[in-house]
């Protein structure tokens, strides 16, 4: 995590470092060679004992292949242009705003519901018998019946696109507010607006450089995952054929072990697919970059009708956005009460709880699997996180650029390219996975969530108050504990509730890692896609996202109870 | 029993190979000296330095002894060298009667022994009764008084200002200075400060380096 800056000897050797760099690096290297192997033909516990061709050959024999790759370069690409597009307008045109703390307000609820649930309220809201369409019918689509119209599952991935979109512009937008006071947009502002620029024009050619740097990482990660996606695009996705990635996934849990080979092949695919889609989008960077410099030095002011009309945009795909997310989580709430709901009606017979009393015995067994596995995982990693933290301040050691490369490693690597791969190793090795090898894999995606949300409030915290508890004669740990810790609360327990919404999230680790054997209220959610039951699905998704939800309520809520009578504190 | 007072032994500081600081000095129990210099030229640095904890990316050469014990490899908590800042740096998660407590000594044993120490020190520095309060809950003038007592009940053997009087007002200004020059002569320890003004520079009575 970190690298040594300073020439000062340190009695005992950062242990804590190494061994999350270790929990980084080693689950995506072995799970590469997992993949790997396999996709050249070898795997001795499957019958493959020979380096062959034979798996990527039968890849390219899919016919589908080329259909599924564009859908996943394009669905990646538009889905990473158009949230970063959106959160830059936001931020350059409405900063200061009452829209713009309106949004700031409804980020934890957007960041914490989870992918799947976000994606069955959207297909409720615009499929062809959801609330758009019954709003309009039938006096204004004349529809008495649903029409026939794939909207949902759209062969183009139109809506999936949508709902990655809704998802990954409340993340951005984190990133985006974080990287915010280290470009000082204020200053830079001010002197544009002095020397006539437009508002917009003036932040496009004076902050967005600055803040696009910092947030280049997170932009990356959204890049690569909205490429590889799973959970999201069995729902919103096309089916036939499908994303690469969700193919890749039938092919795992097919029966016919031999099918793993192919497997195997579309992972590396799927790998080599988001490495050049980076590539690509570095180029780009360096495009937007030549044109974005002759942009500057021609010197013009902006305004105009243009600059209002982009304001527009960026707010209309805000509003998009978080509306999408809510009114989906309303469409599902309504659907977990509705009675009868014909088609056109706004609005069901009831409410009942028919459908609670129905599924709700069920959700028990999954739900408390959900939080156990995401406190254990979120435990780890917090752990992790105040040790690492914790031996940067004691040695003097300064963050590197690649450390926080490794940090999202786990998060641009594609999880299908190496989950699949550590399913394999762990089949071969005759290991079953289990709970504690979900919590480790769940935990590899929680702990950069984790670490970039706790760092910066821990290096922001002044350290003078640890020498003055030193000085007092306080040893290093009751300075950790006395002091620093209850002093930072309230942001190690919202990077705590940030980890276990993530993990509450996780669809592919827990199903490739756990074998199908260990059900969370998110694989029983997403397994109910394919059928048609909008009650039951309701209902699950809606226990996973009160499941992510919780703890940021939790972290609200501590702090000012715990610190009600300290009010240095209370706001901070 | 040697040599008493905080000694500095050809204390140099550097960054990046170029010299901050050097100073060579003996501070005599209850003497106050004075270092002055423009902001930058590494005064706060060589406060953390003789407090325990240089920061990273600075390189020191020298001892420090303090009543003849090297200190240089010690650890802050077993330096005994107080410190003041600017800012009062009460911690906020506790009582001003826990904060005092967080200072002293683990060798005033039991409750009820180490809570009436904490209640004459608040008397001692006109707070009494606020053992309970919120530290946000004072004014500038109580903070800099409870950071003082809380500082003076872990008994330090030496005491290092950092800028301590700028942040107040005026007419506090003296009244706190008179406060802390007074207890360090009293008990008989050694002063460092640093600072820009002249007005503390005078107050302390000692000599004075400049940077």
């Amino acid at each position: 995590m970190v690298t040594a800056a300073a020439g000062r000897a340190s009695r005992l050797p950062p242990l804590a470092p190494a061994l999350t760099v270790a929990l980084l690096l080693l689950p995506v290297s072995a799970g590469f060679l997992g993949v790997a192997a396999p996709s050249l033909g070898y795997m001795p516990a499957l019958g493959g004992e020979r380096l062959s061709a034979l798996p990527f050959r039968e890849l390219f024999a899919w016919p589908d292949l080329p259909r599924a790759v564009a859908l996943s370069v394009l669905v990646g690409l538009a889905a990473t242009a158009i949230s970063l597009l959106a959160v830059m307008l936001i931020v350059a045109g409405w900063r200061g705003s009452r829209a713009f703390r309106a949004l700031e307000r409804a980020l934890s609820p957007l960041l914490s519901v989870p992918h799947a649930a976000a994606a069955f309220g959207l297909a409720f809201l615009i499929a062809p018998s959801g609330w758009i369409a019954r709003a309009l019918s039938p006096w204004a689509t004349g529809w008495e019946r649903p029409p026939d119209l794939l909207i949902v599952q759209d062969p183009w991935g139109l809506s999936l696109i949508l709902g990655l979109v809704a998802k990954e512009i409340p993340f951005l937008f984190l990133m985006t507010l974080a990287a915010l006071p280290q470009a000082q947009p204020a200053k830079s502002e001010a002197v544009a607006r002095a020397l006539g620029y437009a508002p917009l024009t003036g932040w496009f050619k004076t902050v967005f450089p600055r803040v696009y740097r910092q947030i280049r990482l997170p932009v990356l990660a959204v890049l690569a995952y909205s490429m590889s996606v799973v959970d999201m695009a069995i729902i919103l996705g096309p089916s036939a054929p499908p994303p690469l990635s969700v193919q890749v996934v039938r092919w795992m849990n097919d029966p016919d072990l031999s099918l793993r080979f192919r497997a195997a092949a579309g992972a590396m695919l799927q790998l080599g697919l988001v490495a050049a889609a980076l590539l690509f989008w570095f180029g780009l960077e360096k495009a937007v970059a030549a044109l974005g410099r002759r942009w500057v030095e021609g010197g013009g002011r902006g305004g105009g009708a243009m600059e209002g009309w982009l304001r527009l945009l960026g707010l209309a795909l805000a509003a998009l956005s978080a509306g999408a997310v809510f009114a989906g989580l309303g469409g599902l709430a309504i659907w977990s009460f509705a009675g009868l709901w014909p088609f056109p009606d706004a609005l069901p017979e009831g409410p009942t709880l028919r459908s609670w009393m129905r599924h709700g015995p069920a959700l028990a067994a999954p739900m408390a699997e959900t939080l156990l596995i995401a406190a254990a995982a979120t435990a780890l990693s917090l752990f992790l996180t105040i040790a690492c933290l914790e031996a940067e301040s004691r040695h003097g050691l300064a963050p590197s650029g690649r450390a926080l490369w490794l940090l999202y490693l786990p998060l641009i690597v594609p999880q299908v390219a190496f989950l699949t791969g550590l399913q394999t190793l762990a089949l071969a090795a005759g290991l079953d996975g289990g709970r504690g090898a979900v919590i480790a894999a769940h935990a590899l995606f929680v702990l950069p969530y984790v670490f970039l949300s706790l760092a910066g409030p821990w290096r922001e915290w002044d350290a003078r108050q640890a020498l003055v508890a030193r000085t007092l004669g306080a040893g290093p740990g009751r300075a950790l504990f006395a002091v620093r810790l209850p002093m930072l609360l309230r942001p190690a327990l919202t990077a705590a509730a940030v980890g276990f919404a993530a993990s509450v999230g996780q669809y592919l680790p827990t199903l490739l890692i756990g074998g199908g054997a260990v059900r969370t209220v998110t694989t029983e959610a997403v397994a109910l896609a394919a059928g048609g039951d909008r009650r039951a699905i309701a209902i699950w998704s809606l226990a996973q996202t009160a499941a992510a939800l919780a703890p940021f309520l939790a972290a609200a809520l501590i702090p000012r109870i715990a610190w009600r009578n300290r009010a240095g504190l209370r706001d901070g | 029993m040697g040599e008493r007072g905080l000694r500095l032994e050809r204390l140099e500081i550097a960054r990046e190979g170029r010299r901050l600081v050097a100073l060579d000095a003996l501070i005599e129990p209850g003497e106050a000296l004075t270092v002055m210099g423009p902001s930058g030229s590494g005064k706060s640095t060589l406060l953390s330095v003789i407090a325990g904890a240089p920061p990273p990316g600075f390189s020191v050469a020298g001892r420090v002894l303090l009543d003849g014990r090297d200190m240089t490899a010690l650890p802050p908590e077993a330096r005994r060298i107080g410190i003041l800042f600017q800012e009062e740096l009460l911690f906020p998660h506790l009582s001003v009667g826990a904060n005092l407590a967080f200072g002293l000594r683990p060798h005033v044993k039991g409750r009820a022994a180490r809570r009436a120490r904490v209640e004459r020190a608040l008397a001692e520095a006109g707070l009494e009764g606020m053992a309970e309060r919120d530290p946000a809950t004072l004014s500038g003038g109580q903070k800099a008084r409870a950071a003082l007592m809380r500082m003076l009940l872990s008994e330090p053997a030496a005491l290092l200002l950092d800028e301590a009087f700028s942040r107040l007002d005026a007419a506090l200004r003296g009244q706190i200075r008179a406060l802390v020059f007074d207890t360090a002569r009293r008990e008989g320890v050694p002063v460092l400060q640093v600072t820009h003004d002249e007005a503390d520079a005078a107050a302390a009575g000692g000599r004075v380096v400049r940077l």
